[in-house]
């Protein structure tokens, strides 16, 4: 803690560019994400002009295809899991009064393939834009099906492939770090128990991570070398299957959204109790469904192929599995409610994005267990309905989590409160306008609309109006955060945050000074 | 506590963490194999043997109690010209019984091509049930510019095929291999 050391620091660029501090890379990659956010959100609202009215407005359908997809890979690989990464690399060092993460030099690397690899990608975009769409950007859903990106793919998805390598490899590296950060630096008396959950959830996260990135680098992989090398892992002609893609592409997948969802469930973990002024409710219980979640998530991966065809015990398989996931989700769920029950509550900005969290996810978790019922995801599949779900449980759900940690920490990190009525701006034109953008897309999706269409039938219409309508709003309540961030970060306005900030919060970060020193936790603290 | 203690503590740590991203690495190809023998094995994706029965079962008696209706569908890749056909669209057939059937290419191109036939059944619970003796489909097939061919299949039921199974479909997707055989001979993996 002592600022002695302050004065070897390069700065400007240089402190950037070869930081190995937690700290540093905490607030680059949250950063990065937060532009990735903004840049992902803008293709979004590309998606919703075109879809404003019935017919073709603005954008080729081709085009429309290149920004569904690209809108996918930056908000899954450059938005969410960036944040979370950025968050794991500020707190997890500050929760178990550790001085850094294990690795600080590959903490370094891993956060800077990062804007390579979107760089790669994204220029795939702005060459098709300024190719008049002549190679097309990939255009093949972010979830790349062989043939579509095999046979069919467009040269620029060669950029694609070595950018989700990179991706890949920085997400890899950055498990790595969180699991050996965890296992060897917390702090004497700090036993796995008395973990926060953030810590937790995200330690299984870092596992999932080490478990199924290696699954899509490979995948990637084949689908290159089909591409250009000759081997037909997912070409009929030769001996290959193009379900086969699917299946490898989904054992990924599925844990991913786990990836995606269980820091959420730390940092929502984190702040109830806070703002309830009671002990997190059922703590062990939490840790053991937290596992529960990510060991099920590698055993109910063809529930995304239904459609596609499996006998019908492999059918019930799936089905039966993905209903058991609502039992430790369920668990969860009740832990937050039983933790407000006759708390003291107070509705502070993070906590509003906390409970709208603990609500919205569930809406998208209960159409998730519509969706896992087989004969209803005959029917569902492909539809707007299904697009409703995902993105009740990652907008609402992941980024909500996002906000609400970014609030709750913003002073320890800053040193100054947020500014409180751009933070209630931004929440409430958020949750109106979360809703009216995603919540009519269960209606059109159960009436047949289906999914990634640059144009969709007449009797629509009204509803897709009032959807993008929606979007809209909801784009421009993000720049209510972007001031809030600005006023916090580079102009340090606001009241000055003390060290507890909150109402006696649990937890080690919160004895460290606000704004937390450039060190931290030299002589590590002693738990008792 | 300084860093250079905890090195060999966190090596530990990273050597078997890397070593497991490396086997996962290898488990996504191992995939690929693991999964052609489970539909292999399963018939799960109306996968019928790739490789000619050439025991048939000693005492196989045609099932006189019931038939079974089998159906045959063909497809061309959209890349592939050739005219492709089955000479008989459906024929009827007692579980045990074996039976040959013939399907007529013609290449109309003006040039010698090679074609790899790629089967599929449905429902897929009759596929390992499903016995080829001899197929086209077990390996390219040259045909020279402007030629025709008759690619005879002999197959049987199984006896043990399930009772309330009555009608089966096999469907033929052909597909021009010509550049792949030039280009590398012998790599293209037979059915």
């Amino acid at each position: 803690m002592s600022d002695h050391h302050e004065h070897h620091a390069p700065t400007g660029l240089k402190r950037w560019l070869f930081s190995t501090n937690h700290k540093d890379i905490g607030s680059l990659y949250l950063w990065f994400s937060f532009i990735m956010f903004l840049v992902g959100g803008l293709m979004a609202l590309v998606i919703r002009t075109e879809l404003l009215y019935p017919g073709m407005q603005v954008v080729d359908p081709d085009f429309f295809n290149q920004m569904t997809t690209v809108h996918g890979l930056v908000m899954v690989f450059g938005a969410v899991m960036p944040a979370f990464v950025g968050l794991a690399n500020w707190m997890i060092p500050l929760m178990i009064g550790a001085p850094d993460m294990a690795l600080p030099r590959m903490n370094n690397w891993s956060f800077w393939i990062l804007p390579a690899a979107f760089a790669l990608l994204l220029s795939s975009v702005v060459l098709s834009i300024f190719a008049d769409g002549n190679p097309p950007a990939p255009n093949f859903g972010w979830t790349f099906y062989a043939p579509l990106s095999s046979t069919y793919g467009p040269a620029s998805t060669d950029f694609f492939i070595l950018s989700v390598h990179m991706m890949g490899i920085s997400s890899i590296m950055g498990a790595i770090n969180v699991i050996v950060t965890v296992m060897n630096m917390r702090a004497p008396g700090m036993t796995m128990m008395k973990l926060p959950l953030f810590v937790w959830t995200w330690l299984i996260t870092a596992f999932l991570l080490i478990v199924v990135m290696p699954v899509l680098a490979g995948a990637v992989t084949m689908v290159l070398t089909d591409r250009h090398f000759g081997t037909s892992f997912f070409d009929a002609a030769g001996g290959g299957d193009p379900v086969l893609f699917q299946h490898i592409f989904w054992f990924f997948g599925h844990p991913e959204v786990y990836i995606m969802i269980l820091p959420a469930f730390g940092v929502v973990s984190a702040i109830i109790p806070t703002f309830a002024r009671k002990p997190l409710f059922g703590y062990a219980s939490m840790v053991y469904a937290t596992g529960s979640i990510a060991l099920l998530s590698f055993l109910v991966w063809a529930h995304h192929m239904f459609a596609v065809g499996m006998p019908l015990a492999g059918m019930l398989f799936f089905m039966y599995m993905t209903m058991l996931i609502s039992v430790p989700t369920g668990v969860k769920v009740f832990n937050w409610v039983a933790t407000m029950w006759r708390g003291s509550l107070t509705f502070e900005v993070p906590m509003k994005w906390a409970i709208s969290f603990v609500v919205l996810f569930t809406i998208g978790g209960l159409s998730g267990l519509m969706l896992a019922f087989t004969p209803a995801d005959i029917q569902y599949h492909d539809s707007y309905f299904v697009v409703a779900h995902f993105h009740y449980v990652l907008v609402p759900g992941a980024i909500f989590s996002m906000f609400a940690a970014v609030y709750y920490w913003l002073p320890k990190w800053t040193g100054v409160m947020y500014d409180r009525f751009w933070g209630e701006m931004h929440f409430w034109n958020s949750l109106l306008s979360v809703n009216l953008l995603f919540f009519p897309m269960h209606f059109v999706g159960l009436a047949g609309m289906p999914r990634r269409y640059a144009d969709y039938a007449l009797q629509f219409a009204d509803y897709n109006f009032w959807i993008s309508i929606g979007a809209f709003w909801f784009g421009i309540s993000q720049l209510f955060l972007l001031w809030v961030l600005i006023k916090a970060c580079f102009l340090k306005k606001g009241e000055k945050a003390t060290m507890e900030v909150w109402d006696n919060p649990e937890g080690l970060e919160w004895t460290v000074p606000s704004p937390a020193p450039h060190h931290t936790f030299d002589t590590p603290p002693i738990i008792k | 506590m300084s860093e250079q203690e905890l090195e060999p503590q966190h090596r530990n740590i990273v050597r078997k963490l890397v070593f497991a991203v490396v086997g996962m690495f290898g488990f996504a190809f191992a995939m690929v194999p693991l999964y052609e023998v489970l539909c292999e094995v399963t018939g799960l994706n109306g996968k019928t043997n790739s490789r000619a029965i050439t025991q048939v079962p000693e005492g196989m008696v045609a099932d006189e109690e019931r038939s079974v209706l089998v159906q045959f569908v063909t497809r061309n890749d959209p890349n592939m010209p050739w005219a492709f056909e089955p000479m008989e669209h459906s024929v009827r057939v007692h579980p045990g019984e074996i039976k040959a059937v013939n399907f007529r290419v013609r290449n109309d191109t003006d040039q010698d091509m090679v074609s790899q036939a790629i089967p599929s059944l449905v429902p897929g619970q009759a596929a390992s049930h499903f016995k080829k003796t001899q197929c086209f489909c077990f390996d390219q097939q040259p045909l020279a510019a402007n030629s025709e061919q008759i690619m005879p299949m002999i197959f049987y039921l199984d006896p043990a095929l399930p009772k309330h199974l009555t009608t089966i479909t096999l469907s033929y997707t052909l597909f021009d291999i010509t550049d792949r055989v030039n280009g590398r001979a012998g790599e293209v993996a037979a059915r």
